[in-house]
């Protein structure tokens, strides 16, 4: 019986260091927050357009409208990453030609009209979301955050924070293909 | 130059350490007297080049020599002195210099203080250490060099991290990892005893000094540390049961279960597998933190940056010595039986009542920082363990821990009367039963539970006193004769009975501050008004100040009592240009009654309009924390300087394996 339990401690260790061999896994972010709504249908909400900008408003009838996959683009003119990626994605929409819709979170009109002059607007529509309610819905933790939506109105993919390197541009294109992919077979 | 001098010292370190890992083990094995003392002079000179190592690093530091990668990612030429200094163990390359040099610095303890142990055991000893130090320099030479040079060098550093550059953060490092790694020698004593084949009352006793100062300071670190959390970083609270945290307290935990029963193994020849063991996994445990801060294996927000290939270079290094010493373990321990018999009711009962309570709060601490990982490896599933989980697993296996506690010094070895003990105590129980159901009355909000903890801290802190009271006869004899009997005390009384009403003083701190504490966020524009827990606080505006190497948004609170004015609070926002960081500096009012505790950040851009976000805390007892840490790092202090311990050279048990107990 002793022999069995002073074996005991050596047995736990083992199988603790194949768990830790597991997590140093370097394709592993202990970091990634997975979204509760990927693979789920888009939440439910309806904003209006900013004033004096003539992008229509968003509603959730809007994503599956187009017939192909969209990306929903989270912003704010206060927030520093969204101006770096600004740029970006509008290269992105024009190379890739994607439908491009904005959520402008927690903003006042009249900031996002001069941040939206100043650095011009890529967005087919942009629902106002001055009071972050339609950003609860859908779960954000911070802006920007990015969405692709299939043609069926089905979240696929999320990223959180700036589309900005190579590597984020990648995993984007990447949904996107996927996305109609699976709407075409 | 200098930092190539560094490196070559670190080089040879490597070197010594190499010969002393071998030489005096073999030495011991076939009783040659020379190889085993070798031992001695190859510790200092290993602690001599790691010293000059981290003495050339610290050079760099000083001179802000960016030429060296290290000084450039994590120091600044606009930064103070004493931070440039505390800049060499701010990074992991630097901290792990800081590792070896404590590791090193044991080591030479050992070999200098060590004059009482016998040559074999100390031969054997000081080889096991210096294989734990081939493992970390090793692991520095070749995977995270603190000397590498970088071309063209930048203009200036990047700076540390603001968060990092407080006086209370310069000192937490070190402190904590003079515990940490201090728990290196009593594992290098315990693989030392099992290769050896022998664990007697002898070996105990050489064991718990070493134990008792890495316990002290690791107390002494994990205090300060979450004394720089609660002050520092605005958090509002001193201890969040991050992953990181809970890594440097399960060696507490599990260091002082090894403190106690070690003491059952020096009195009475008994729990000395068990002792083994603790020894064994206080040390793993280190290394299993120090494997975690540096691998990215969980969130945490102290993580260092993160490097697979280091992951799994110090895996590598906790295999080979947890999975190596456990090994031994299991062939060896069976061995190893026997001590004195004990009734339940008895001090060493008493004794494995609190060793078995700590190892099961260590294994819920333990459990709650790994789930997360177990999980995400078996389902994929990703979540966070929080303080609702130790509140309801760690907290309930405490309390009855604090019960026994205050019995525990009460009890006689081998066999005990709890009736007649607890008939002693009748009126402390009385006491401490009116002024709970008394805390009960005026503490209308917070769980039942804080009460009871509240209560089961006072029962303690009466228990001890009166236990120490009984001892020197107060009250019962002239003064005189107390006194003359306090003084005749061994010191190591006085240190427990300090230690233990450190504790029942801290539990005060931890249930006051954690289920009474009263927290309020508001928009606050000039003149606006914030209520918590009888002050008035009014908010009279923010101004632009300069700082060293920041510039500081302040804002300026009047703080008033019924109507009286008492003091102003100026909390600061402080932005670092060179870092592009910023840090929240809170304004504390102290008093021993409780904090109040203001910060403040940006003014929210939306609704909120220009109005600065502010909060305020009021934390009743907060200080206890501090206060009942102090006393039990001084209680450990005490015990140390302990007549016993420092000249009470015990003579080893003429028979090998079957050791007589030392009385």
């Amino acid at each position: 019986m002793q022999r069995i339990l002073v074996l005991l401690p050596i047995l736990v260790v083992i199988v603790l260091g194949g768990f830790f061999l597991w997590g140093l896994n370097p394709e592993r972010d202990p970091n990634a927050i997975p979204s509760a709504l990927v693979s789920k249908q888009a939440p439910t909400f309806d904003l209006g357009p900013i004033d004096g900008v003539e992008s229509p408003g968003l509603k959730t009838a809007d994503l599956s409208a187009a017939g192909e996959p969209v990306v929903i683009n989270v912003f704010a003119s206060w927030c520093v990453p969204c101006r770096a990626e600004h740029k970006v994605l509008t290269r992105l929409t024009r190379q890739e030609g994607f439908p491009l819709y904005g959520i402008n979170y927690k903003d006042k009109p009249e900031d996002a009209r001069k941040w939206l002059a100043e650095l011009g607007n890529p967005y087919g529509r942009i629902g106002s979301d001055e009071t972050g309610r339609a950003g609860i819905e859908w779960g954000i933790s911070g802006v920007p955050e990015t969405f692709v939506v299939d043609a069926s109105g089905k979240v696929v993919w999320r990223y959180v924070g700036p589309i900005a390197t190579e590597q984020s541009q990648d995993d984007l294109r990447a949904a996107l293909a996927a996305a109609r992919g699976e709407a075409g077979s | 130059m200098i930092p190539e001098l560094g490196q070559f010292a670190l080089a040879l370190a490597l070197a010594v350490a190499l010969v002393q890992s071998v030489v005096p083990m073999m030495g011991a094995s076939r009783g040659n007297l020379v190889w085993m003392r070798s031992a001695q002079s190859t510790a200092l000179g290993q602690l001599v080049f790691v010293a000059l190592a981290f003495g050339a690093l610290m050079w760099a530091f000083v001179v802000s020599d960016f030429t060296v990668r290290n000084v450039a990612e994590n120091s600044n030429s606009l930064k103070p002195m004493l931070f440039k200094v505390a800049a060499t163990w701010g990074s992991h390359e630097g901290s792990l210099l800081l590792w070896t040099l404590i590791l090193t610095l044991f080591g030479a303890g050992v070999a200098v203080f060590g004059a009482n142990i016998p040559h074999a055991l100390r031969a054997r000893t000081l080889s096991v250490q210096a294989w734990i130090s081939v493992g970390f320099i090793s692991f520095m030479l070749f995977t995270s060099n603190p000397f590498d040079r970088l071309m063209p060098p930048p203009v200036d550093g990047r700076d540390l991290n603001p968060l990092l550059q407080d006086v209370g953060l310069a000192m937490h490092p070190p402190l904590l990892y003079v515990g940490y790694v201090g728990f290196s020698i009593v594992f290098s004593f315990a693989v030392a005893a099992l290769i050896e084949g022998r664990v007697d009352a002898a070996w105990a006793r050489w064991v718990r000094p070493w134990t008792l100062a890495a316990w002290m300071s690791l107390t002494a670190g994990l205090a300060l540390g979450s004394w720089w959390a609660y002050y520092e970083l605005g958090w509002g609270g001193w201890w969040f049961w991050d992953p990181v945290e809970n890594v440097a307290f399960m060696p507490w935990l599990l260091g002082t279960a090894l403190l106690h029963s070690a003491i059952v193994t020096e009195k009475r020849g008994a729990f000395k597998s068990w002792t083994i063991l603790l020894a064994i996994l206080t040390f793993s445990l280190s290394l299993l933190g120090t494997f975690i801060v540096r691998s990215g294996l969980l969130t945490s927000v102290h993580a260092f940056a993160v490097d697979p290939e280091r992951g799994v270079y110090i895996l590598g290094l906790l295999g080979l010595s947890i999975g190596g010493s456990l090994t031994l373990y299991a062939v060896r321990a069976p061995a190893m039986e026997g001590g004195g018999i004990f009734a339940p009711v008895s001090r060493e009962g008493g004794l494995l009542i609190n060793n078995l309570l700590l190892a099961t709060a260590t294994g819920t601490v333990f459990f709650g920082t790994l789930y997360p990982l177990f999980l995400e490896a078996v389902t994929g599933d990703k979540i966070s363990v929080g303080p609702p989980f130790y509140n309801a697993s760690f907290v309930p296996i405490m309390l009855p821990l604090v019960f026994v506690m205050a019995l525990g010094p009460f009890l006689t070895w081998k066999r005990s009367d709890l009736k007649g003990i607890l008939q002693r105590l009748w009126v402390v129980m009385a006491i401490a039963g009116v002024a709970t159901l008394a805390v009960w009355y005026m503490v209308t909000k917070g769980p039942v539970l804080a009460v009871l903890a509240f209560g089961l801290g006072i029962w303690l802190f009466l228990a001890v006193l009166q236990e120490w009271a009984s001892r020197i006869k107060l009250f019962k004899v002239p003064f005189s004769e107390s006194l003359r009997r306090a003084r005749n005390l061994p010191r190591a009384a006085h240190g427990m009975t300090l230690a233990h009403l450190g504790l029942a003083v801290c539990i005060f701190g931890f249930v006051g501050s954690s289920a009474w504490k009263e927290d309020v966020i508001a928009f606050a524009r000039a003149g606006t008004v914030v209520q918590v827990a009888g002050f008035d606080l009014t908010f009279e505006g923010v101004e632009e100040v300069q700082g060293p190497n920041y510039v500081a948004a302040r804002g300026t609170l009047a703080v008033h009592r019924d109507g009286e004015f008492v003091q102003y609070l100026y909390p600061e926002r402080r932005n670092y240009p060179v870092a592009r960081s910023q840090t929240t500096e809170s304004a504390i009012r102290h008093t021993l009654a409780g904090d109040l505790y203001a910060s403040m950040a940006e003014p929210a851009a939306d609704t909120a309009g220009d109005a600065w976000t502010l909060r305020v805390i009021y934390e009743p007892l907060v200080n206890f924390i501090w206060l009942g840490s102090f006393m039990l790092v001084l209680g450990g202090a005490l015990s140390l300087s302990d007549r016993r311990l420092r000249v009470g050279a015990p003579r080893r048990a003429k028979t090998p394996v079957a050791a007589q107990p030392a009385e």
